[in-house]
Parts: structure tokens; sequence; C-alpha cells
């Protein structure tokens, strides 16, 4: 703690008169506050080198197979065609994420800040949050031993009966272990992120807008829908589009839950990869060629989140000066 | 310990914005001095200058003098620092330090500086601060129990005891009774009228006859509208800003015409 | 007051008798299962036939009773009811079969011994009753204490110092909101790819790619903490009062000693709920470290040399690549049990935080 050198200097003994106000052996060099602002400044800059080094560094290794002979990489045909099903792959997982996320989470947000008792309602925002600690190993394999086996009577049913679209082709999987549960998992992943999100926002409603539809004889429904959703709806949007950032990014749901392969246009067949899962399959066996190909996979997938998150980012702040 | 303070040619801005216009005056030592004056019109942005707590706020800057017994507060080489040991300031609203005991706060000047002191010269200083605060009587058995636990007069009488530990030559209040209930507000103006055999005082505040009651001088300020700058209309000995005021504004005011 | 009680009041006349929402609940019951059973029963199945056939009937009946709009208000508080407890149904699950398969494989030798030469033949006599099973978690435990410890590190004092820089020395400065707007993106890296990012510049740096250990994963933990402790340190720090900085500098203390002893004791107990917290989020953590730290199957003591095991890849190992791949029930069980125990962790973290945040907060008394 002593930077300083002030000895044991009782209180009023270092004062005299005509040098008292330049004085500073009694409250420590001014030094040290230069020393203390120049660390935190330090640290903050840290995070931004970090953030320039996590680009460059994936570029530089990356850099190799944009150079290389597109018959070295895996398939082939060069980068774009090797890295083009698991973007695609990526965005359907993420896509029935979300379609089936985001009304839940809507709809539990709900839950907590208009319909539950306000007994419960806290509880119940803790029991959410439970969800968002897990780990996703875990959520894996559940969704792996458990989740997949028991979907297949019900995959078995959407190709019979709506095996003509070409999203249900059957014969569906017996496993189960297909990328329309890989994105049941992820979708019980970023649930919490969506409640968390928008039962804030919705806390956030007027409560006099709120009591003047009700004043008006509006059905809480009704309420909700004139007042609550108006005043949310750019928070919502911005929830999602954070959601989606993680559900493009989750690895374990869909490594352990999937059994990817190429292309499917089919849904409760096996078939398709994400970015995150070919590389958290492959990196650990890769060397050379292939490991710079995965890392630039890593790559696209760092842009695309980033993307995501920025645009979900810029609404939030674009919402928040247009508020007040 | 008691020093005069003697302010030539001041004026305070917020970046580009003149919030104080050219203020002259002279504080004398062992004595009250009350700045009154309608809300926004610069007494607490110039008496913040007096021992430069305005620079904690962004963009607030002084031109001019602030001399303590000759010395300037604004010369080349002073530590804003080593002021506020000369120059202490007790707020609006009690702030005790919620981590601390009441005896942690009464000393927070001393340790928080890392000044060692011995276990009996602290407790001497602990109940001398509190004496001199007319608190050590309510106290003195739970010096160990946090400081917040104390009712709102009895934290702002901690605040100055924690002021009168580092043994300063002034003491500045900034509405020290606004946040308090009539009875705690008599027990701070009595003491008030006890510390300036020590201390010089200065205090701002919105209640006319507080300043009545408690300053032996009073500064009236006001302001001409907003955006122009606050001034110094009169400064007098209290009575005669109450009875006699040689200016119209300052009569308006103490007579409740305005403001 | 009879005649009043008897009389039907305009108040309360048109409403749904209240027998009726668990009737309609239990024909929907029934007929949900009648359902599932033509097209292939599965507790599943049933359980959405009903609940779709109660949240669509439902409505109809009260809006046949009360009106249109009173049917739209009760579809509504279905579906927020129902969208509830479809929530619940994951959680629920996750933790009873976490507990339920994770509990079997629980004892004093998985906990305390590593994989260590454990082969097939182990697993297969297991298999068949004639050994216990052997092997254990102890060297995935190290390996996530010392991973997990050196993140929280590296993490805290860097994150501490953002945080205090933003909210003490930045005051909305151009860096300042550089810094902020790149740890909101820093907050959205995708786990993986901090995991690379990590393993790139090890090997970049050491001019070996395949440069794999304990420090490197706690290194690509560290990216995805120290977001998450800045964030949460920031906002600690905001709320303390202004009051208490300037009551400190108007005793003559110093910006950087008000800082450490006044403003930090006493936003103290909320960022180290926050750091708690943060700790639970990454020890989880498995995609990083499958790209950084590598695995192993003995215990390693030293995060700065060789491969090293945390316990969600073990998890992933186990389930991944059995240990013996005929007798692949085994390993399953072993996984288990780890997955039980990582998910203990993981809960009292968050308990401690909770209990940290309420028991260490400055009493105010306002």
């Amino acid at each position: 703690m002593s930077i300083t050198s002030e000895q044991s200097t009782g209180p009023g003994s270092t004062r005299a008169t005509t040098t008292a106000l330049a004085n500073t052996s009694g409250h420590g060099s001014p030094a040290a506050d230069k020393i203390f602002s120049g660390i935190s400044l330090v640290a903050g800059v840290l995070i931004l080198v970090v953030l320039a080094a996590v680009a460059i560094f994936l570029v530089a290794m990356a850099s190799d197979t944009f150079a290389a002979d597109p018959t070295e990489l895996t398939g082939g045909k060069g980068f774009a065609s090797y890295i083009w099903p698991l973007v695609v792959g990526t965005l359907i997982a993420a896509t029935i994420a979300l379609l089936l996320a985001t009304p839940v989470g809507i709809g539990v947000a709900l839950f907590i800040s208009h319909y539950a008792p306000a007994k419960f309602a806290k509880p119940v925002g803790y029991v959410i949050d439970l969800l968002a600690a897990i780990p996703s190993v875990i959520f894996g394999a559940w969704g792996a031993s458990v989740l997949a086996p028991h979907v297949v009577p019900f995959y078995n049913w959407l190709g019979k009966y709506f095996g003509f679209l070409p999203i249900f082709e059957g014969p569906a999987s017996q496993t189960g272990k297909t990328i329309l549960t890989a994105g049941i998992v992820l979708a019980i992943m970023i649930l919490p992120i969506i409640t968390a999100m928008c039962r804030e926002i919705f806390l956030q409603t007027p409560k006099l807008q709120e009591e003047a539809a009700l004043g008006l004889g509006a059905t809480r429904w009704e309420m909700i829908r004139m007042t609550v959703f108006p005043f949310a709806r750019a928070g919502i949007i911005s929830s999602v589009m954070l959601a989606l950032g993680r559900a493009l990014g989750e690895t374990m749901a869909v490594t352990l839950v999937l059994a990817g392969g190429p292309f499917n246009p089919s849904l409760i067949q096996s078939g398709n990869q994400t970015v995150a899962s070919e590389i958290a399959l492959n990196f650990p066996e890769a060397y050379g060629i292939r490991m710079s190909e995965l890392i630039a996979a890593g790559l696209v997938l760092f842009v695309i989140t980033l993307l995501v998150n920025v645009l979900a980012r810029f609404i939030v702040s674009r919402y928040n000066t247009g508020v007040e | 310990m008691s020093k005069r303070i003697d302010v030539e040619n001041l004026n305070v801005y917020y970046g580009d914005f003149l919030a104080v216009e050219n203020i002259n005056m002279a504080i004398e030592p062992r004595s009250v001095t009350a700045f009154i004056g309608p809300s926004g019109c610069g007494k607490s942005t110039f008496l913040r200058t007096l021992n430069r707590m305005h620079e904690v706020l962004p963009g607030a800057r002084v031109e001019g003098k602030v001399l303590l017994d000759g010395e300037d507060l604004y010369g080349k080489g002073v530590d804003p620092v080593a002021v506020r040991t000369h120059v202490g300031m007790v707020f609006q609203r009690p702030n005790p330090f919620p981590t601390m005991s009441i005896r942690e706060n009464v000393l927070a000047g001393v340790k928080l500086n890392n000044k060692k002191i011995s276990r009996t010269d602290a407790d001497d200083l602990v109940e001398k601060s509190l004496r001199g605060a007319n608190l050590w009587n309510e106290v003195k058995d739970r010096l160990d129990k946090p400081g917040a636990g104390l009712s709102g007069g009895q934290q702002q009488r901690l605040c100055i005891a924690r002021t009168i530990a580092v043994k300063p030559e002034v003491i500045l209040m900034d509405e020290p009774c606004s946040a308090l209930d009539p009875i705690s507000t008599l027990a701070v103006e009595d003491l008030i009228n006890e510390l300036k055999e020590e201390f010089t005082v200065v205090i701002v505040t919105h209640n006319m006859q507080q300043a009545a009651r408690v300053s032996d001088k009073t500064a009236f300020f006001n302001i001409a509208g907003t955006g122009k700058p606050g001034k110094l209309i009169e400064y007098a000995p209290t009575q005669e800003i109450f009875n006699n005021p040689s200016e119209k504004a300052t009569e308006d005011y103490v007579s409740g015409r305005f403001g | 007051m009879s005649v009043v009680a008897t009389r039907p009041s305009r108040l309360t006349s048109g409403q749904t008798p209240k027998w009726l929402v668990p009737v309609i609940a239990l024909v929907a019951v029934i007929l949900g299962a009648a359902i599932a059973a033509l097209i292939g029963f599965s507790v599943g199945l049933w359980a959405i036939f009903a609940f779709l056939l109660f949240v669509i009937a439902g409505p109809i009946v009260i809006g046949m009773i009360e009106g249109s709009r009173k049917g739209k208000d009760a579809f509504a508080r279905f579906l927020v009811y129902g969208s509830f407890l479809l929530a619940l149904i994951p959680l629920v699950s996750v933790l009873y079969v976490v507990i339920a398969k994770g509990v079997p494989g629980l004892s004093g030798n998985l906990l305390l011994t590593s994989m260590n030469g454990v082969t097939g033949v182990h697993d297969n006599a297991a298999a068949k009753g004639t050994e216990p099973i052997l092997g254990g978690i102890y060297h995935a435990i190290i390996g996530t204490l010392e991973t997990t410890i050196l993140a929280t590190l590296i993490s805290v004092p860097v994150g501490l110092l953002t945080a205090i820089y933003l909210v003490e020395y930045g005051r909305g400065g151009i860096l300042s909101r550089a810094i902020t707007f790149f740890v909101d993106v820093m907050t959205g890296i995708p786990s993986i790819v901090a995991g690379l990012f990590a393993a790139s510049f090890f090997a970049w740096a050491f001019k070996d790619p395949s440069m794999r250990m304990g420090f490197v994963a706690a290194v690509a933990l560290s990216v995805l903490m120290i977001p998450t402790v800045v964030r949460n340190a920031e906002e600690m720090l905001r709320i303390v009062p202004n009051e208490l900085r300037e009551a400190s500098y108007a005793l003559g203390v110093r910006k950087w000693r008000t800082i450490t002893k006044v403003v930090i004791p006493t936003a103290i107990s909320g960022i180290a709920s926050g750091v708690t917290l943060a700790i639970a989020r990454v020890i989880g953590e498995t995609a990083p470290i499958l790209v950084t730290a590598g695995f192993a199957t003995a215990i390693n003591w030293n995060a700065f040399s060789g491969w090293m095991a945390t316990l969600p890849t073990y998890i992933y190992y186990q389930i991944m690549t059995p240990t013996s791949p005929t007798a692949a029930a085994v390993s399953e069980t072993r996984a288990w049990a780890a997955a039980l125990v990582l998910i203990v962790i993981v809960m009292l973290l968050n308990l401690i935080a909770r209990v940290v945040a309420k028991i260490f907060a400055p009493k105010t008394g306002r």
C-alpha cells in the first residue's frame, strides 16, 4: 500500500504555515494518483488490444487457407464450397432455435412480469436463470441421450403426414440425432437470454399507461398489446438478436446431439453440420492446412456473430435515444 | 486554529459557461458566514471553489484568487488534496461511509491517508472530535456500530466530527440541515455556534431564519436570469442584511417577495 | 339482502362457471391421448396434443360464453402459462436425468482417482459385473480448478481496473465509449472462437501449432470472462453514491485511495457476486478447452506444460469416445456422475453469489 513515502507524521505536525498548501507528505504523492489512473487505463486499452489480437491472429492463421490451392482443402473445391454448407447448417439450427425460443421466451417473460402472482414472480425468475446456469455440455448430453429418443415418434409422424414438405421429408432418423433436435436444444439454451432481457423491459412499461388501459375496460391481453408490446418492441428485437448470436456460436449442444453430415434439406434426417461443431469435432486432431482451414471457419463464425451483435446493440442504442 | 479567507476577482466557469462572476469577499476567522440566495445563483458552486471541490465536477474551472491567510489556493504548486485538509466540507445529505463503524468514520481522514496513529492517540482523537460535534454522549457506547445506523441528525454530526478530526482551519457547510428534521436541525445549529470558537465556518443555506440565527455575516447572491452568471449582491453583517439592507434585491429576497 | 344475492348481478352475469376450465383440460388430456395413440403413442406427443387442444378449445368455449374479447384474453393467458410450463419441462428433465443417472456412478473412487491406466478391458469387466467401475474424475477436477483459477486471476484485475477506468476516469470520452462498445462486442464472441484465438496466439508465440496446456485454456476462458466482469463491476461502481467520493475528497484523501478504500469496499459485495457468477459460467465451458488444453487421462498438476482434462471435456470425451466401445454404458455412467459433480459446483457457485450479494452488502440504513 505504501507507494507514498510518508512516515509516522502525526496529524497536524507537518504543518509549516508558509508551505502548508504545497506540502504533500501527509496525504501521499500526486504521482500515486497518476500511476493508479495509468494502470486502469492500461487495463482498458488491453481489452481493445485483445479484441484486435483476436481478429488479427484469426486472420493470420487463416491466411494459409485462403492462399492454398483449392484441391488441398477438405472437399477439394476450395474454401467457399467447404464453408458454405456449414454456414447454412448453422443458420438452419439457429433459425429453428429462434422460432421455438422467441414465442416461449416472451411468454415466460410476460408470465413473470404480468401474470404470475407477485409472490412467485421472483422465484420463477431465479428458476429460469437456473436454465442459463446449466453447462452446455450437460444440455448436449441430455439432448443426445434423453431428448433425441423421445422425439423419434414425432419425427415419424411428421415424415408420414408432412413428408411432402422438403424439410420434413422421410424417412425420419431413428436415432433422433437431427438438426431439428439440435435446434430444440439450442432453443432451450437461448430461452433464458430472451426471457431475462424481455422481463426487464416489460417491467419498465410505464405503470400509468397500463393503468390507463385497464381503466378503459381493456382485458389484460388488450392492455399488454396496447402498452407493453409497443414499449418493448425494440428491446424484444435486440434480445432476440443477442440470443441469435449465442445460438450461432453455441458448440457443444450441436456436437453431441447432431449426427452430422453433408447438407440435407430434411430437418428430421441426419446430416447438416454447424461451423462451431465442425471446429470442435475436428480441431483436436487437426494439423497443418486443416488447422488453418478450421481457424478460417472460426473467423467466418466470428464475423457473422459480430455483425449480429453489433446490429443488436445498434437497435438498442437507437431506441434508447429515441425514447428519452 | 482558524484562518481568514480573502476572495479576489473570482470567476467560475462550467466549460464556456460563466456560472459565477467577479466575487470579492473577506471572511473573518472565528466567524460564521452564511451564503443565501435563490436556487441556481451559484452560491454552492462558489462554496466549492473555497476548497477546490468544484474540480471534482467535470468541466468546472476558476479564474481569480482565493487567499487562505494570504496564501493562494490556486497558486502554482498547490496540491488540491492538501487544500482540502485545511478547508473541510460538510454536505447537504449526511454521507457517513457505509462500510465503516462510527469510530472508523471519525478516523477516516487519518486512516484513508494511511497515516500511522497509535491506539491511544486514535481514541483521544475520536473522543475529542465526537465531543466537538456534540455527539460523544449519544454514541460512546456503540463506537463499533455502523455509522449508517444513526439518525439523520446524528449522521450529519458524525460527518462534522469526521471533518473536525482532520483538524482543518475552515469548515464549509453546503446546506447541512436541508435533509434534517427540525430537532436535528436545532442540534446542528447549536453545534455551528460552538464551532466558530475554533474554526472559520462558511454555510450555504436556503433557510433565512437559519442564516439569521447562526451567522455573523451574510452574503446575498442573485442571478439576473437563466443563462446569466450568479453575482454577489450584498455582503454585510447579518443584522444589517435582514433589518436594513442597502440593496433593493436583498430586501425583496429577505422579506420573501421573491425567490 | 337475500333478494340482491339471488338476483343475477350485472357484474357477474355471463361469466364462465368455475368448473368449466378443468373440464376442458380433462377432455383435452383424454382426446390428446387418443390422437397420440392413433399415430404412435409417446408421452411427449400426448402432452403436445393435450396442450394444443386445451389452448385452442378453452378460449373458444370461453369466447362463446363471454364474448370474443374475453376469449382472446383467455387464449393469451393460456399461452403465457403454457409457455412457462413448457420452459420448466427441460429444466426439470435435465436436473432429474443428471441426478438419476449421476448418483449411481458417484463414489469415492470416482472422485479420487484419474483415468490413468483404465482401459477397455476394465470397462468390459465392469459391464459384466465382475469388477467395480474403475477410473474417475480426479484429474479433471484438478484441471477445472487450475484453469478456472488462472482465468479468474487474469480476468478479475483486468476487468475490475477497466471498470474503474470507465466509471472513475473515462468520463464518457471517446476511449471509454470505445471500450464500452468493444466490451459489448466481446460478450458476443462465441466460446469456440475464444478458444481458437488462444490456441492460435500461443501457436504463433511459441512457433508450435499444437501448443496445448492449461494456461492456454485459461487465456481462452479469460476472453469470455473479462467482459462479464467489466460490465458487472461497472454497474456496481456506478451505484456507489457520488456523495461518498466527495466526502472522501473533502477529507483530503487522494482519488486513488478514495477508489481503493471507499468506492471498492462499498461495492465489493456486488463485485464479488458478479465474479462468482462469471466463474460459474466459464467453469462449464467445453468448446474452448477442447481446442486449447487438449485432453488427458492422467493427473497433470502443471497448467504450464502438457495437456490437461477438465470436467466438461471429460464428460464430452467419455460420451463421444467411450473407453470401451463395446461397453459404452460404463463410460456413460462416469460421464453422468461427472455431470452431476459439475452441476453441483455450478449451482453452489450461483448460490454463493446470491448469499455474498445479500450478506456483505453495506448496511446503508437509509
